[in-house]
């Protein structure tokens, strides 16, 4: 059978590409938050050496990857295929011969691509060279990494596609996506480390998907704790987001009426 | 004419926001929430420390409530300015300059985020917390300043706001460098400006005037001594920097207009 699902890579890929120089004009935004908030950081750690387990060049490097990270996770404005919902142009969707989820996050992956090349290498490179910055000490650190770096896109992309079908129940999305956009920056230790919190809220983090987008593949890059505990973590919530996406799915395409015109 | 026409609009953008109770509670619900993560940050540092660039968690707390506060006003108010790109390139702004009332009043009533209330309940309770619990010597000059900051602080960020988006009249795609200059000195002034390196703090307090929203008029609520050492008559200049930010402002917008071409779509 023909497999649309890599050339939907590449589509996803090229589609962004195209948007070269509004992904670059982001870098500007990008670099002046992981100014402000390494200062921030900074002034936590002065004069202690470690907050948390983190020490200076750690707490830096935690910064600028979680920039980069920031556009490929990608938690903020998507709502393309709640929009398709309440058009109803997803019944074209629906009757392409794909598996919708699949095909749409062959697609994000494709996107995620670009987000590495333009958005995730700048603010590190520029980390790394104004900043104290904690290069991983083992060689095998930067496969696990990526492993890291590709869960995290999957397990956003669950999440997100899950808020999108909440359009076949609600009229309007956008609360519920800006909602977990927010939750998401604090829960997820793109803002501060998540080794900070109480334990008792670190106990419960843990228990979410949230640390699995940003907490975790910083974790994996800066070699606090068990890599593979790390990695577990976020194929455990891959597991559990697909298959609740694919359900979810399911439901809500049986309760689609769309009318003709 | 213009005196009728504009209570009028408000009036409508707020029918119209109203009329879906449940999605409007949802969105104020939203905004409420977002606000206070932005404190859960904070909270979470002060976990660890106790001071923060010099500066004790309820200290902070006041910081971050004049900020928030101003910030949650500029939004509500000036907010939509952000859509100046979007209406330059479909055109909608030539429909506007066609009217015969002038374009930024009707570029902000253009919709009014009633829903951003959220946030201003959040900074003013933040605020109104931060004020019982630090040791402010209570006098007509400091009641004075705890009223007029944030007032003062919507503003300075008001005229951030408007000077950063009109940025689109010369520049394409520019909507992102806005974001990050509002939003940026958004985040910057919920902190003591003592974080800071001497760079950034040079560009908050003289280019990106961010330092009198909150830093100094939290320091003459204080009543303590700049780490910092500058001059103490920061502390109260507030309202002629809020002046000289909207002379600014109004030039940036005005020449902005005056060579603004059609996109012709």
């Amino acid at each position: 059978m023909f497999r649309p699902y890599p050339q939907l890579v590449r589509a996803g890929f090229r589609r962004y590409a195209t948007y070269r120089q509004a992904m670059l004009a982001g870098l500007f935004t990008n670099i002046l938050f992981g100014l402000l908030r390494a200062a921030v950081l900074a002034a936590v750690l002065a004069g202690r050496g470690t907050v948390g387990g983190y020490d200076l060049a750690t707490a830096l490097t935690y910064v600028w990857v979680g920039q980069g990270l920031l556009v490929a996770v990608l938690i903020w404005g998507d709502q393309e295929l709640s929009r398709r919902i309440r058009s109803g142009d997803v019944v074209i969707d629906l009757g392409r011969p794909w598996d919708l989820q699949a095909a749409m996050l062959a697609a994000d992956l494709g996107r995620a691509g670009v987000a590495v090349l333009l958005r995730l290498l700048p603010p590190v490179a520029f980390g790394a060279i104004f900043f104290p910055f904690r290069f991983p000490e083992h060689a095998h650190t930067w496969l696990l990494f990526a492993v890291s770096l590709v869960l995290a896109v999957v397990v956003s992309f669950g999440i997100r596609f899950l808020l999108n079908l909440s359009a076949f129940w609600m009229l309007e999305a956008r609360g519920l996506i800006a909602m977990w956009g927010i939750a998401a920056g604090v829960l997820s230790g793109l803002v501060v480390p998540i080794a900070w919190y109480p334990a008792w809220a670190q106990a419960a983090l843990w228990w979410t998907p949230f640390p699995a987008l940003f907490q975790s593949p910083i974790d994996v890059f800066t070699e606090r704790g068990d890599a593979l505990a790390v990695l577990g973590h976020q194929v455990a919530w891959l597991v559990v987001l697909c298959a609740v996406g694919r359900l979810v799915l399911a439901r809500g395409a049986r309760r689609l009426v769309v009318q003709g015109g | 004419m213009a005196e009728t026409v504009y209570p009028r609009i408000i009036a409508s953008r707020v029918r119209g926001q109203l009329a879906y109770p449940w999605s409007f509670a949802l969105d104020v619900a939203a905004q409420v929430i977002g606000q206070a993560f932005e404190l859960v940050t904070i909270v979470v540092i002060f976990t660890q420390v106790t001071t923060l660039g010099g500066f004790t968690a309820s200290e902070v707390v006041l910081i971050y409530g004049l900020a928030a506060t101003a910030f949650a006003l500029t939004d509500l108010a000036v907010g939509q300015v952000e859509e100046l790109p979007t209406f330059i390139r479909t055109g909608e702004l030539d429909v506007m300059l066609l009217r015969p009332l002038r374009a930024l009043p009707q570029l902000l009533t253009a919709d009014i985020a009633l829903k951003r209330l959220g946030r201003v309940v959040v900074g003013v309770a933040a605020l109104g917390y931060a004020l019982a619990s630090n040791n402010i010597v209570w006098s007509p000059v400091t009641v004075l300043v705890a009223i007029t900051a944030p007032l003062l602080g919507a503003v300075i960020l008001g005229s951030i706001w408007v000077a950063a988006n009109a940025l689109s009249f010369w520049l394409i795609d520019s909507s992102e460098v806005a974001r990050g200059i509002t939003y940026g000195s958004g985040f910057a002034t919920s902190y003591p400006i003592t974080v800071f390196g001497p760079w950034l703090r040079r560009i908050l307090c003289f280019a990106v005037p961010s330092a009198f929203i909150a830093y100094f008029p939290a320091l003459a609520l204080l009543g303590r001594p700049d780490p910092l050492g500058l001059p103490e008559l920061l502390r109260y200049s507030a309202p002629p920097v809020a002046l000289l930010c909207i002379a600014a402002a109004a030039l940036v917008w005005r020449s902005g207009i005056r060579r603004y071409q059609s996109t012709g779509s």
